[in-house]
Parts: C-alpha cells; sequence; structure tokens
C-alpha cells in the first residue's frame, strides 16, 4: 500500500509539472498581454507599456521566462498577479476557502440526494415513482447551469426574497454581527448557489447509481440473502449498495476537482468570490502567473482525487486489497 | 404420513415483450404443472437437461421466483399464500444451497457475517453467542474456524459450496433445496461435498430437494428421482427403479448418456434428434413427442396431453404408449392414433444398467 501511494504521487508530481509547463505555454501563446487593456488610454504610450513589460521581465526570451517561473514556484513563490496588484498566493487565498466552502455543500449534498433517489427508485423499479424521479433527474441533467442558477435567484431572492441575492456574506452588516450571526449569514448565503449546484450534480450521481444498484440487485448473493431472509430494504440498502458504490467512487474521483475550480457560472450569477470567477477573470486579462498558479492547483487537486478515489476502492472492495 | 413438503401443478411462465411499451407477445412456459411431494428426511432430486426448469422450480417454490400459479404446502402452511413477513420468518425453515459459489456469496461481506446474518434475523443467536455458532458451523462444514473473518475470493470453489452449505444451515432449516450444488466443482471435489450432504442429512434429518443434471451424482444421492422435460415431469420413481426400468423414453435416451468408466463396455446411445423444443412454443400432445424414439410414436402422441401416471408400483410416467394408461385405446384413436401402446425397454438400457450396477463407486 505504501509503496503503491509513493509510486502514484510520484506520476501525480510529474502529470503536476506537465500540466503547468503545457498552461505556461499556452496563455503566453495566446494574442495580447497582461497590458494590452492599456491600449485604449491614450495617455500610456508604447513606451510605458514596454518598461512595465521589461521590469516583470516579459520581454525576455519565453524559455528565459519559463525557468525563471519554475524555479520561484520551486521557492515556493507563485509570483504576483498584474490584474489583481497583490501576490498570487494572497488572491488564491481569500477565493480559495469559499469555493472549497461552497463546493463542499453543493458536493455533499448532490452526492446524498442522488444516492438517496437512485435508492428510491430502485426500490420501486418500473412504477411510476421510478420513472417520475427518473424524469427530472434527465430535466435538471439537461438545463442549462446558469439558467437554473437565473431561475432559483428570481424564485428564492426576488419573487420570494428569502435569501440574499448573491455573495457570500452580507456586504455591510457582516463584520459587524456577533459569531452566531456571522455562521448563520453564511449558512444564508449559501443556501441558494447550494442548491443549485447539488441541483446539477445529483442526477449524474442519481443515475449511475441507480444503474449500478440495478446491476447489484440481480445479482446471485441478493438472491441468497433473500433466500436467508433480508428484507427488500436492508437488501437493497446493505447488500447492494455496497457493491454498487464504486462507480458513485469514480464520479467523486472525478468531481474533486470540482472543489477547487468550482462552478465558474453558478459563481458568477450569485456572485459567489470564488475559483470560478477568479480564473475566468485572470485568463480574461492574461493575468499569467495567476492563471497559471490555479492550474497548478487544479492538477494537484485531481491528482489527490483519482488517489483518493483508488484508496477508497480498496476500502470498499476487499478483492482489491490483496492486488499491489 | 403427510409429507413435508407439497407441490400441486406448479406453474411459471415468463412473459414475452416486445416493442418500447412492452406490448407482451407470448410467455415462457419455465414450469409447467409440476405436482411432487417429500417426504420427511427424504431426498428428492430433480434433473433434466439445461432449461427444462428444474432451477425454476426449485426456486418457486422458496418463492424466489414469485410462481404464477399452484399450490406449495409445507408442513401443511399455505406457502404461497403467505405475506412478506411471514415469508421471511419461514426461511428458517426451508433454505437453498446455490450452484454457483462464487457469485451467490457478497464480495462485500466476510463469510462469518455472511453466515452470521441469518442468525441475527431470525433471532436464533446474537452477539458472542453468534459469533460462537458461526465457527461451530464452518466446523461442521470442514472449513477452519479462523476463516470467519476472511472474504469469499480467499477461497477455492470447494470451499466457498462448504460456506454455502454453513450459510444455509446457520438457520437450523428442515428443508434444503440444493440447486445444483456440485455442477461448478472439479469432480474429486464433487464427491467431498456430496458426501458432506449426505453426512448433514444423516446428523440433522434434512430434506432435500436435489436439483442436478448429472445423473451418476443423483443416483448416489437420491431416495426418489423426478425427470423433467420442457417444464414438465415426465418421470419420477423410486432411484433404483428409475435407473434399472426407465419407462418414458426420454429418461431412456437421458440415461443411455450417461458415461461409463469402463472402455470394454460397448455402449449404444438413443440420441435424439433435433433441439429441445422452445419453452415459448411447445409442441402440443406430449411434450416430448417430436423427439420420441418409442416405436409405438403416433399421431394420437401430437395431440393427447399424457398425464403422469403410475406404471408400475410407485413408479410414475407421462407416456401414453407405455401400459399401462389410462387414456383408452378408444380416445387415442379418436386422436389419429394408430399404433397401440407397447412396452418398450431398448436393450441399450441392459446395457447401461449393467455399467451404472457395476460402476458404484464412482462418486463414494
Amino acid at each position: 500500500m505504501a509503496a503503491f501511494l509513493a509510486r502514484r504521487i510520484a506520476q501525480g508530481l510529474a502529470v503536476v509539472m506537465l500540466v503547468a509547463t503545457t498552461v505556461f505555454f499556452l496563455i503566453h501563446a495566446a494574442p495580447g498581454d497582461p497590458f494590452s487593456a492599456s491600449m485604449e488610454n491614450p495617455g500610456i504610450t508604447e513606451g510605458v507599456r514596454a518598461a512595465w513589460r521589461h521590469t516583470y521581465g516579459l520581454d525576455q526570451p519565453i524559455g528565459e521566462q519559463y525557468v525563471h517561473y519554475v524555479a520561484s514556484v520551486a521557492r515556493g513563490d507563485l509570483g504576483f498577479s498584474f490584474s489583481l496588484q497583490r501576490p498570487v498566493a494572497d488572491a488564491l487565498g481569500s477565493a480559495l476557502p469559499n469555493t472549497l466552502l461552497l463546493m463542499t455543500v453543493a458536493l455533499a449534498a448532490g452526492f446524498f440526494i442522488g444516492i438517496v433517489v437512485a435508492i428510491a427508485q430502485v426500490r420501486r423499479r418500473g412504477k411510476p415513482a421510478d420513472h417520475i424521479l427518473g424524469a427530472i433527474s434527465i430535466f435538471l441533467f439537461s438545463v442549462p447551469d446558469f439558467w437554473l442558477a437565473m431561475l432559483i435567484l428570481v424564485a428564492f431572492a426576488y419573487w420570494l426574497p428569502l435569501f440574499p441575492i448573491g455573495g457570500s456574506v452580507d456586504p455591510v452588516m457582516h463584520d459587524m454581527m456577533g459569531s452566531g450571526a456571522r455562521a448563520l449569514d453564511r449558512v444564508r448565503h449559501i443556501i441558494l448557489p447550494g442548491l443549485t449546484l447539488a441541483l446539477l450534480y445529483f442526477p449524474l450521481i442519481a443515475r449511475h447509481q441507480r444503474a449500478a444498484l440495478l446491476d447489484a440487485i440481480t445479482a446471485d448473493y441478493i438472491t441468497t440473502g433473500r433466500a436467508k431472509g433480508v428484507s427488500e430494504a436492508h437488501l437493497v440498502n446493505r447488500h447492494a449498495l455496497r457493491n454498487a458504490l464504486l462507480p458513485i467512487v469514480t464520479i467523486l474521483g472525478v468531481a474533486f476537482p470540482a472543489l477547487l475550480t468550482g462552478a465558474v457560472f453558478v459563481e458568477n450569477v450569485f456572485s459567489w468570490p470564488g475559483m470560478g470567477r477568479l480564473i475566468v477573470n485572470a485568463i480574461g486579462s492574461r493575468d499569467y502567473p495567476l492563471l497559471t498558479a490555479a492550474v497548478l492547483l487544479g492538477s494537484m487537486f485531481v491528482i489527490v482525487g483519482s488517489i483518493g478515489a483508488d484508496v477508497l476502492y480498496r476500502a470498499l472492495d476487499p478483492r482489491l486489497r490483496d492486488e499491489l | 404420513m403427510e409429507p413435508l413438503l407439497s407441490v400441486k401443478n406448479l406453474r411459471k411462465s415468463f412473459p414475452i415483450t416486445k416493442g418500447v411499451f412492452g406490448r407482451k407477445v407470448g410467455e415462457v412456459r419455465a414450469v409447467h404443472d409440476v405436482s411432487f411431494d417429500i417426504a420427511r428426511g427424504e431426498t428428492l432430486s430433480l434433473v433434466g437437461e439445461s432449461g427444462c426448469g428444474k432451477t425454476t422450480t426449485g426456486r418457486a417454490i422458496l418463492r424466489l421466483i414469485e410462481p404464477t400459479s399452484g399450490e406449495v404446502h409445507f408442513e401443511g402452511k399455505d406457502v404461497l399464500a403467505m405475506g412478506a413477513g411471514e415469508m421471511r420468518a419461514l426461511r428458517r425453515e426451508m433454505q437453498i444451497i446455490f450452484q454457483d459459489p462464487v457469485s451467490s456469496l457478497n464480495p462485500r461481506m466476510t463469510v462469518g457475517t455472511a453466515i452470521r446474518e441469518g442468525l441475527t434475523i431470525h433471532k436464533i443467536a446474537e452477539g458472542a453467542d453468534a459469533d460462537a455458532r458461526v465457527r461451530q458451523l464452518l466446523d461442521e462444514v470442514g472449513l477452519r474456524a479462523e476463516y470467519a473473518t476472511r472474504y469469499p475470493h480467499e477461497f477455492s470453489g470447494g470451499q466457498r459450496q462448504r460456506i454455502g452449505i454453513a450459510r444455509a444451515l446457520a438457520v437450523e432449516p428442515k428443508f434444503i433445496v440444493c440447486d445444483e450444488p456440485v455442477s461448478a466443482l472439479d469432480v474429486s471435489v464433487q464427491a467431498q461435498v456430496i458426501n458432506l450432504l449426505r453426512d448433514l442429512q444423516r446428523e440433522r434429518g434434512l430434506t432435500y430437494l436435489f436439483i442436478a443434471h448429472d445423473l451418476s451424482v443423483v443416483k448416489h444421492m437420491s431416495d426418489r428421482v423426478a425427470v423433467m422435460y420442457l417444464g414438465k415431469i415426465v418421470e419420477l420413481a423410486n432411484a433404483e427403479d428409475l435407473y434399472r426400468d426407465p419407462t418414458m423414453p426420454y429418461t431412456q435416451a437421458l440415461l443411455s448418456a450417461v458415461p461409463i468408466a469402463d472402455p470394454t463396455v460397448e455402449k449404444k446411445r438413443i440420441l435424439l434428434e433435433g433441439d429441445v423444443p422452445s419453452p415459448a412454443a411447445p409442441p402440443p400432445g406430449c411434450v416430448f413427442n417430436p423427439r420420441c424414439h418409442h416405436p409405438a410414436k403416433d399421431a394420437a402422441c401430437t395431440v393427447l396431453n399424457p398425464p403422469l401416471e403410475e406404471k408400475a408400483p410407485s413408479h410414475f410416467a407421462a407416456c401414453i404408449k407405455q401400459p399401462p394408461t389410462a387414456i383408452s385405446w378408444d380416445e387415442q384413436v379418436k386422436a389419429g392414433g394408430t399404433k397401440p401402446p407397447e412396452s418398450y425397454f431398448p436393450v441399450v438400457e441392459q446395457l447401461t444398467r449393467q455399467a451404472a450396477d457395476s460402476n458404484p463407486g464412482a462418486l463414494a
């Protein structure tokens, strides 16, 4: 197990390096640079821009810039964001917790609803309830995320003004609240974007989980269980579910990086100050250090997600434990 | 004496559906009017080739497959009328051992947990008592008690089948359906498992419905044998009688196919022509008529449904051409019959019988 982990981590580091390199060259190859926007300002001359480029080392050959970048990352310095005028590490540090919070809530709710819906469907397989839940899943799976986000925003923040319309905290009052009120303020702000994301995630889970459960429920050991006298509910919840969780673990591993990268559209609709918005803005303003750092972090989460899924497989399936 | 289990006119048909809306276009008659009794402590074997409905019969009795119609009485209680709760309680009395020891054990459960589950569901034992019972059961089926913490994939096929047996025994059933318990095993391991099943039967007074397609295994195991063909019982007799005087032409052909471990015996097989007809479109009259080799076979066989009738004391067979038969000659003529019934026990059977008798220890 230790050897397996070491190998996977080494592989993962190589992948992270490769991804960072690719992104570095790709974003530099994109037309424009961080100072292109200033061309609309007649007061800034080409000479000023050249001086800026020189200051940030952007006039050097790309290969040299790359070496500099790798060296500084290796020292733990992610660079300075042009667009935000603050260190990249700071920018990531303020966006990351917001995204982690939102996505943890969304994924947890999405997986929970998905698995519960799948169990409900399988226990009533072929009956109207199964078909209705299936149709709802397909519908939510098909709607565009920004549309659902706006619909929910209009419905629960405007028509029925139960929740705030955006942000992660109340912009004015939050700092003046006591700790209890602050927590409540956060909860009130996270409900709508969390709900939207959960509704977007759960159909995927429900559909995979239902298929896996239906597969498991026809297995011979389920008949064995039935012959033992195990109740139908227990058969589905215990015997079949544990065998049917593998596909879900796979999805969990794939969805894990979303914890970090967030959901761009949903974050935008709800003005959620998270990674999704940060990355989109970084691309738009050609903020090289910010974007590369965000991708670096994202690819690390991908690796962690897939290693985590592999470890979970072993926890769930005793047959895999002896291998490796 | 009242039989432990009584099955009457058991039927199970599966609908054949077509199209998006699942329009029913026909049905597969997996089991069609099967009736038999099993006495306490007896072993009744159900034999036949793949797809003849023997497994469906076994599972329908336990309601692992819901029968379409018919009656099943266990110790006088109407099994098919029971609600879900009563049925679960009855599972303590009636158990099943499956053919495939690999897939019939939950791969995510330790062997101990799988065996223990039956104990706790039926509140037979809990806590340390249950653990002790599990160890004792493993010991009884010839496995080491420490194996309780292992997972099914860590065992060989024969060991897994022993686990399956321990699992079935855990709830102390009176009746066990053995659904081809040795078909998936090596011949050497088959013998061990068969002997284990016989020992357990002797010690615990178990009653078996033993489903198999291997006639030599069956001979070793059974008190009575029922031969199934295309969802029907075509012959039912004491094991000895059936092997000595197979009456239904299908049984004759089946027995002639049993291999003999003696190269000097010249063996003439009755080769059946064609395939088993589809159970979705069974032939009219006697289901075996298209492949029958009985010399008196005629048009009546394709019209009249042969009843399972007593041809010799306690020897039942379904053939209107093997006398005696309740279907009178007049009726047969009316149905287009041209050849009167005549006793037919082909010579090949003599050979098979001698060989079978001279080779009793094949599995012992």
